[in-house]
C-alpha cells in the first residue's frame, strides 16, 4: 500500500542536508557570467547605444539584437515578444543587451559604461486607461477578449426581485519563489545545453530552437536543476532567460552563467495580472441566484505572454459553484506599458473567485441573510452545469466542503458572537468563508493538444525508473509519481524513481502547470505500470508455460497459481538483461465524449473539478489596525489524497499565499517602475503572520484521475483572498472590495 | 577600471582609530554586523571606498552593569540583548525593542552601535535610548568625548560622529521600580518588518499624577525623536481622560511623518495618538486608587 500513506519525500533528504544542487551551485570550466542591461522609460524608441570608450570592450562579451541567428521572438502563444529589444522599448526593465565576462561584477561593471539615448513615447500604465490611451497592441489594445454566454440574461435579470451591482479590483502579486531566476547555457557543435531553475522544460525547447536557428529538438537539451519554487512564475519566464544565456553563450563560446538577485527578479519577471471585476447580479428573495453578468479586466502588461489563457481561466472561473441559468461573462486582457504579468498559482482564477465571493457575500447583505445560507442555496450539485454549459455528472463536494469547514470552524456561532462584540471592543472579531472550484488540467481539448507522454525503465539493478518532464518545484512530484508506479506494481516506493528531467532523455509529459501533474501525467504514469505489470506477466508466464491468467504481482513478488516463483526485483532484472519487457509508455488519450468549443467557449472546460471552502478569522487592533489572521479552516476536496501530509502542505501554502495577497502582498507600481524590489519591503507573510490552519482533506473521488485523484496545486490560492476580506468586514462593519486589505485602508474606511 | 576598497579588520581598537584617521577622507564605512552595509552595498544603494571590520573588536563587546546604569560595547547584539539578565532587568524595554527586531538570523548579528550609526529614523532600539537619556561615547585616535543620545543625530540619516570616530560605549540610565516602561512597534508585518511607527515611554506615576513622564518616537520624524511637548504637558498632571484625550492631540505637533513605500504619513498620524492613548488609558487603569 503506496496511496495515501506519507512515504518519505524523495527530494527530502538532499534538501535537509544541504546536497540538493540548485544551478548557482552549478559550474562549468571557463564559464562566463551573464547579466542584462535593461530600459528605463516603459516606452520608446532606441535612438543610439554608447559604449564608454575609456572601457576596454574586449574583456567582455556583448550581445544585442543583430547577434541574434534565428527570430527575436519568445515563441509562446503570440509572436509578438523580443528577446532583445531592437528598437522600440515597451516596458520598463525590458531587455535590450546582454554582458558576459568571467565575473559578474565585471559584466555589471560593463554595463555601467553603456548608454541607451532614447526618445521617449507617450505611454499607457493604467488598466483603467488600456482602452484609451496609446496605440500599443492591434487595433485595440486587446490581447484577447472571451465571451462566454449561458442561457438568458436579460430573462434572469426580470425575473430577479434584486439586482446588486459593484465593482472589484485586485493588484499584482509577487510569485516570491525562493530562488530566483536562474540558467546556465553551455554551448556544443551546432547544439546548446541549458541548465535551469524551471517548470517547462519542454517549453524552453519551442522557444530555443527558432531563437538559435536550430531545426532539430534534439540540438537543444534542457535539464531542470533542483528548483526553489516557481508557483508559475517559472512557466514561461525561463523561455527569455534560457534564450538571454543561450545567445551569449553562443557569441562566446564558453558556457555562460545568468542567475538573477532578488530586485531583479522582482522588477523584470511576470506577476499576477492585476484586475478590475464588474459584478451586476439578480436574486430571488429567497436567494437564488437568476443571473450574473461579469465583466473582466486584466492587466496583460506590454507583451501577451500568457495572458490570454489566463484570463481563459479567469473567465470559466467567474461565475464559481453556483447554479445559475442566465450568465454572460466578458473578460478583457489589455496590454499596457506595464512589465508583461504571467502566470502564478491559479491563473486568472484568484481574481475573478475574490470578486465573485465578494459579491456572493452582498447577495446575502441585500437579502440580510447569513452568507453561508445564500451558499448553501446555490452551490452545484451533480445535474448542475456551469457557465459554459458543461453538466457536472461526478465528484461534486460542494456541500461536503462548505459543511465540513462550516462544522470545523464553529462559524455559526462565532460569527453570531462576534457580530454582538461590533459596537464597543477595541480588538474587533471577525469570522468570513467562501466557496470555489478549480478544473484540473488544461482548459478544454488542450490535454489533447499536448498528447502528453510518460515512461517508465527497467534498470539493470531491478528498479523502476519513471520517466516524465514533470518537474519537481517543490510540490512533491517525484514521491507522488514513485507511490503510483509502487503502488500498481505493488512494490516498495523505494524501487521506484525518478530519472530526472533531461529533455534529452525524458519523453514530453506537457508542462507543469495547470494542476494537472498528479492528475493527468499521474494517470500516464500509472497506466505505463499497468501495462509493464501486464507485459511482465505475460513475460513470465511464456517462461513458465503457463497462462497469464495463473500468475499474480503481490506485495513485490509473482506468484504462479499462489506459489511464489521470482521476486519483482530478480525478474525486472532478467528482463532487464534478457530482453524481456523493460520499459512501458503512455500517451495521453482525449477520453470519448468531451466536447468543447473554443470559440463559444462552450462545453467541457475541464475533466472535472476540484472543490473547497475556507473560512478566515481575523483579529483586528483598532488602535493600530493591524489585521491578523488567527484562524483558517479549509476543507477541500482533491478526489484522492495521494500523499495526504503533502496535500495538506498544499492547502496551508497556498492558503497562506492567499491570506498574502487579502492583506499585505501589494506591489507599488508607479509609471511602470516596480518600487518595491526588496524582500524587506515586497511583503509576503512570515511564519508569525500565518493563522492556526485546520485543514481538512475530502475525498470525493474522479473515475479519470489516478486512483480517483484530481488536481490540488492550484485550488488553495483560489478562496483565501475573499474569505479574509469577508472576515475583516464582518470585524469592522465595512466593506472591502479591493485588495489587499492594508491596515491604512482600514484606517481611512473607519475614519472617513 | 574596477574600483579599489580599502579594507581593514584590525587586531585591537588602535589599530581601527589609526585606520579611520588614516581614510577619513574616504568616508569610511564601519562594518559590524553586516545587517545594514551588507544590503546596502548588494542592492548598490552605497559603494564603500574603505571599510573598517570592527566585528572581531573584543574591547567593543563588553557589558558592565554600574549602581545607577548599564555600559553597553557597541557590538553588544540583539540576541545578547534579548538574553542576557542584566539587560532584561536593568533596561527591560531594551530587551523588548531587540525582540521586535528582523528574525533571528539579524538578532545575531545586529548590533546596538550598528542600529545608533546607521541613523535611521527606524532603528528599533533608538527609541528606547532616547527615553533612558542615555549618553554615547565616541572615540577618535585623539581621545574621547561624550555624546547625549538625544543630541547625537543632527538630521536625516546624519549624526554628529566624525569621520575618525566610532561608537566606543553606550552608556543607558537603568530604570527604577516605580518607573513603568512601555514598548510598541508598529511594523509591516510579524517579524522582518521595519516599523511604520514606534513608541518607547517610561512613566512614573504616584498618587494618581503623572510625576514623570518620558516618549520616545521612531519612524515619525526625520529622526528618532522625543515627544517633548507632550512630555511637557503630562509631566504633573492628574492623569485623567481630558488629559489623555488632549495628550493624543498635543503629539500631532511633536512629529512630522511622510507617505513612503512602507505607510502613509496619516496612519502614522493617527496611529502614533491611538497607542500614546493606549498606553495612557492602561496606565491610568493600572493606577487606580494608588
Amino acid at each position: 500500500m503506496s496511496i495515501g500513506v506519507n512515504v518519505p519525500r524523495k527530494d527530502g533528504q538532499s534538501k535537509v542536508n544541504g546536497q540538493a544542487a540548485y544551478v548557482d551551485d552549478l559550474s562549468f570550466d571557463g564559464m562566463l557570467y551573464g547579466v542584462t542591461l535593461r530600459s528605463q522609460i516603459p516606452h520608446g524608441k532606441i535612438r543610439a547605444i554608447q559604449f564608454d570608450p575609456k572601457f576596454d570592450w574586449s574583456s567582455v562579451v556583448v550581445v544585442d539584437h543583430s547577434d541574434i541567428p534565428g527570430q527575436n521572438i519568445v515563441t509562446l502563444i503570440q509572436r509578438d515578444q523580443p528577446f532583445l529589444a531592437a528598437q522600440l522599448i515597451r516596458h520598463v526593465n525590458e531587455p535590450i543587451l546582454l554582458i558576459a565576462a568571467t565575473s559578474r561584477k565585471k559584466a555589471m561593471e560593463a554595463r555601467t559604461r553603456i548608454e541607451i539615448i532614447v526618445d521617449e513615447l507617450p505611454s499607457v500604465t493604467n488598466l483603467e486607461k488600456a482602452a484609451t490611451g496609446v496605440r500599443l497592441y492591434g487595433e485595440d489594445n486587446l490581447f484577447k477578449e472571451i465571451h462566454i454566454e449561458k442561457g438568458d440574461l436579460p430573462r434572469g435579470f426580470a425575473e430577479a426581485d434584486y439586482i446588486v451591482e459593484r465593482t472589484y479590483k485586485t493588484g499584482l502579486q509577487e510569485q516570491m519563489y525562493i530562488e530566483p531566476q536562474g540558467v546556465i547555457a553551455v554551448p556544443g557543435k551546432d547544439r546548446i545545453s541549458i541548465y535551469g531553475s524551471l517548470q517547462c522544460p519542454h517549453y524552453v525547447v519551442k522557444a530555443l530552437l527558432p531563437l538559435l536557428s536550430f531545426s532539430h529538438p534534439d540540438q537543444v537539451q534542457v535539464i531542470q536543476m533542483v528548483t526553489g519554487g516557481g508557483f508559475g512564475g517559472k512557466e514561461e519566464y525561463p523561455n527569455l532567460l534560457a534564450g538571454h544565456a543561450a545567445l551569449l553563450a553562443m557569441k562566446s563560446e564558453c558556457p555562460v552563467k545568468m542567475v538573477y538577485d532578488r530586485a531583479e527578479d522582482i522588477l523584470a519577471t511576470t506577476k499576477r495580472h492585476p484586475s478590475i471585476i464588474r459584478h451586476k447580479t439578480g436574486l430571488k428573495s429567497d436567494g437564488t441566484l437568476t443571473a450574473l453578468a461579469i465583466e473582466i479586466d486584466f492587466d496583460g502588461g506590454a507583451y501577451a505572454t500568457l495572458s490570454e489563457v489566463v484570463l481563459s481561466r479567469g473567465c470559466i472561473h467567474a461565475a464559481g459553484p453556483y447554479r445559475c441559468e442566465n450568465i454572460d461573462i466578458v473578460g478583457r486582457a489589455w496590454a499596457t506599458n506595464n512589465p508583461p504579468n504571467g502566470a502564478f498559482r491559479g491563473f486568472g482564477a484568484p481574481q475573478t473567485c475574490f470578486a465573485l465571493e465578494r459579491q456572493i457575500d452582498l447577495v446575502a447583505k441585500t437579502l440580510g441573510i447569513d452568507p453561508l445560507e445564500v451558499r448553501r442555496r446555490n452551490a452545484m450539485e451533480p445535474g448542475d452545469s456551469t457557465a459554459t454549459g458543461q453538466v457536472l455528472t461526478e465528484s461534486v463536494a460542494t456541500h461536503k466542503c462548505l459543511e465540513q469547514a462550516v462544522k470545523a470552524s464553529d462559524y455559526i456561532r462565532k460569527r453570531s458572537e462576534y457580530s454582538k462584540l461590533l459596537p464597543k471592543a477595541r480588538i474587533r472579531r471577525g469570522i468570513g468563508l467562501s466557496l470555489f472550484f478549480h478544473g484540473s488540467g488544461f482548459t478544454g481539448d488542450g490535454e489533447n493538444r499536448i498528447r502528453g507522454r510518460a515512461g517508465l525503465q527497467v534498470t539493470p539493478d531491478g528498479f523502476i525508473e519513471i520517466l516524465t518532464s514533470s518537474t519537481d518545484i517543490g510540490q512533491g512530484t517525484e514521491t507522488i509519481f514513485a507511490q503510483m508506479v509502487a503502488e500498481e506494481l505493488g512494490i516498495p516506493v523505494d524501487l521506484c524513481r525518478n530519472a530526472g528531467v533531461d529533455t534529452n532523455r525524458v519523453p514530453d509529459s506537457g508542462p507543469t502547470v495547470a494542476s494537472r501533474t498528479c492528475m493527468i501525467v499521474g494517470d500516464l504514469v500509472r497506466s505505463a505500470a499497468a501495462q509493464l505489470r501486464e507485459d511482465l506477466i505475460k513475460w513470465l508466464a511464456e517462461l513458465e508455460n503457463c497462462n497469464a491468467e495463473q500468475i499474480t504481482l503481490v506485495g513485490g513478488c509473482f506468484l504462479l497459481s499462489g506459489q511464489r516463483v521470482a521476486s519483482f526485483q530478480d525478474l525486472a532484472k532478467r528482463a532487464c538483461s534478457e530482453g524481456g519487457p523493460a520499459s512501458a509508455s503512455k500517451t495521453y488519450v482525449q477520453p470519448e465524449g468531451l466536447e468543447w468549443d473554443e470559440k463559444t467557449y462552450q462545453g467541457q472546460a475541464y475533466p472535472v473539478f476540484s472543490w473547497g471552502c475556507d473560512v478566515a478569522e481575523v483579529e483586528i487592533d483598532l488602535d493600530t489596525y493591524e489585521i491578523s489572521v488567527t484562524r483558517f479552516t479549509a476543507a477541500q476536496d482533491v478526489g484522492k489524497a495521494i500523499h495526504p501530509v503533502m496535500v495538506m502542505g498544499q492547502i496551508e501554502g497556498g492558503s497562506l499565499q492567499a491570506i498574502g495577497y487579502a492583506t499585505m502582498e501589494e506591489v507599488l507600481q508607479k509609471n511602470g517602475w516596480i518600487e518595491n524590489h526588496r524582500m524587506t519591503n515586497c511583503l509576503i507573510p512570515t511564519a508569525l503572520d500565518a493563522p492556526a490552519f485546520e485543514t481538512h482533506i475530502i475525498e470525493e473521488p474522479f473515475s479519470g484521475g489516478p486512483f480517483g485523484a484530481k488536481g490540488v496545486g492550484e485550488l488553495p490560492t483560489d478562496g483565501g483572498a475573499p474569505a479574509v476580506a469577508a472576515a475583516i468586514d464582518h470585524a469592522t462593519g465595512q466593506r472591502f472590495d479591493e485588495i489587499p486589505v492594508t491596515p491604512e485602508k482600514i484606517e481611512l474606511a473607519l475614519n472617513p | 577600471m574596477t574600483t579599489e576598497v580599502e579594507f581593514c579588520a584590525p587586531k585591537n581598537l588602535a589599530e581601527a582609530l589609526e585606520f579611520l584617521a588614516l581614510n577619513r577622507d574616504k568616508k569610511t564605512w564601519i562594518l559590524a554586523g553586516g545587517t545594514d552595509i551588507m544590503p546596502a552595498i548588494n542592492s548598490r544603494q552605497i559603494s564603500p571606498l574603505a571599510v573598517l571590520d570592527i566585528w572581531g573588536l573584543r574591547e567593543l563587546r563588553i557589558l558592565e552593569q554600574h549602581q545607577r546604569h548599564l555600559t553597553l560595547g557597541p557590538l553588544t547584539t540583539f540576541s545578547e540583548m534579548m538574553q542576557d539578565p542584566r539587560i532584561g532587568q536593568t533596561v527591560p524595554l531594551l530587551r523588548e525593542a531587540a525582540q521586535s527586531v528582523g528574525a533571528v538570523q539579524i538578532q545575531n548579528r545586529g548590533t546596538l552601535g550598528g542600529n545608533i550609526a546607521n541613523a535611521s529614523p527606524a532603528g528599533d532600539v533608538l527609541p528606547v535610548l532616547a527615553v533612558h537619556n542615555a549618553v554615547l561615547e565616541l572615540r577618535s585616535a585623539k581621545g574621547s568625548r561624550n555624546v547625549e543620545f538625544n543630541a547625537f543625530y543632527s538630521g536625516y540619516k546624519q549624526s554628529v560622529l566624525k569621520p575618525d570616530e566610532l561608537i566606543y560605549r553606550i552608556h543607558v540610565p537603568i530604570q527604577w521600580p516605580q518607573q513603568i516602561p512601555y514598548w510598541r512597534k508598529l511594523g509591516t508585518r510579524q517579524a522582518q518588518a521595519i516599523s511604520k511607527v514606534a513608541i518607547a515611554a517610561i512613566a512614573e506615576v504616584r498618587g494618581g499624577i503623572l510625576q514623570d513622564i518620558r516618549i520616545g518616537l521612531g519612524a515619525v520624524a526625520p529622526t528618532v525623536v522625543r515627544a517633548k511637548k507632550t512630555e511637557d504637558t503630562l509631566r504633573g498632571r492628574r492623569l485623567d481622560n481630558r488629559l489623555i484625550q488632549a495628550a493624543g492631540e498635543i503629539i500631532q505637533s511633536d512629529i512630522c511623518p511622510i507617505d513612503d513605500i512602507r505607510s502613509t504619513a496619516r496612519f502614522r498620524r493617527r496611529t502614533t495618538t491611538n497607542i500614546l492613548r493606549r498606553f495612557l488609558s492602561d496606565l491610568k487603569l493600572a493606577h487606580r486608587g494608588m
